[in-house]
């Protein structure tokens, strides 16, 4: 059985996830990978600022 | 200037022969196939990886495959599922994701599972897009 931490899962599924978005939801691969970065950033940079709060609501 | 629009015309006459609906078809079926028939091998390859990937991550982390339909989330997870096109029913047919979740990351996996075949739908209207000419 594959265990992952937390973020390690986070992160796998923000990276393969954004692969997906990048290819399809834009045209030329130079646009591809901007957006697929741009993706992988939102992903993470959300679930950090997420958890922040979540940490602090229950605080 | 007429030269070139009887090029367009050609072009766009090539590109619509044809059953249209085999790559949206075969990219269901298979994660990348429906890239491979319009020619998209990079695009196609890592579609693929990836949904191959997160699928098999999700079987690793003892993910539970949708199988019922008792209720509404269930018929959801059914249909997401339902999405992997022959993975999922190879993966049944192996008797794989059938165990009850009792750890925290096998409820990651189930959700693995889910959106790799989300995913999954969305690379193959991809693949449609680009054989009816409405995505370069």
């Amino acid at each position: 059985m594959y265990s992952p931490s937390h973020f390690t899962a986070l992160s796998l599924f923000a990276l393969f996830a954004s692969v997906v978005f990048g290819i399809t939801q834009r045209e030329t691969p130079k646009r591809m990978l901007k957006y697929g970065i741009y993706c992988f950033a939102l992903f993470e940079l959300s679930a950090v600022v997420l958890s922040w709060a979540m940490y602090l609501i229950a605080k | 200037m007429a030269a070139g629009t009887n090029s367009t015309a050609t072009k766009a006459k090539t590109t619509n022969q044809g059953f249209v609906y085999l790559p949206l078809i075969a990219g269901w079926l298979i994660p990348g196939a429906g890239h491979f028939l319009v020619g998209k091998w990079g695009r196609g390859a890592l579609l693929a990886a990836s949904i191959l990937s997160m699928f098999a991550l999700g079987l690793a982390m003892q993910g539970h495959l949708y199988a019922s339909t008792h209720d509404i989330l269930e018929m959801l997870g059914l249909a997401g599922d339902l999405g992997n096109g022959l993975l999922y029913f190879m993966a049944r047919a192996m008797g794989l994701g059938t165990g009850q979740i009792t750890v925290t990351v096998a409820d990651y996996g189930t959700r693995f599972i889910v959106v790799s075949g989300l995913l999954n739908v969305i690379a193959a209207v991809d693949a449609h897009n680009l054989r009816t000419g409405r995505k370069a």
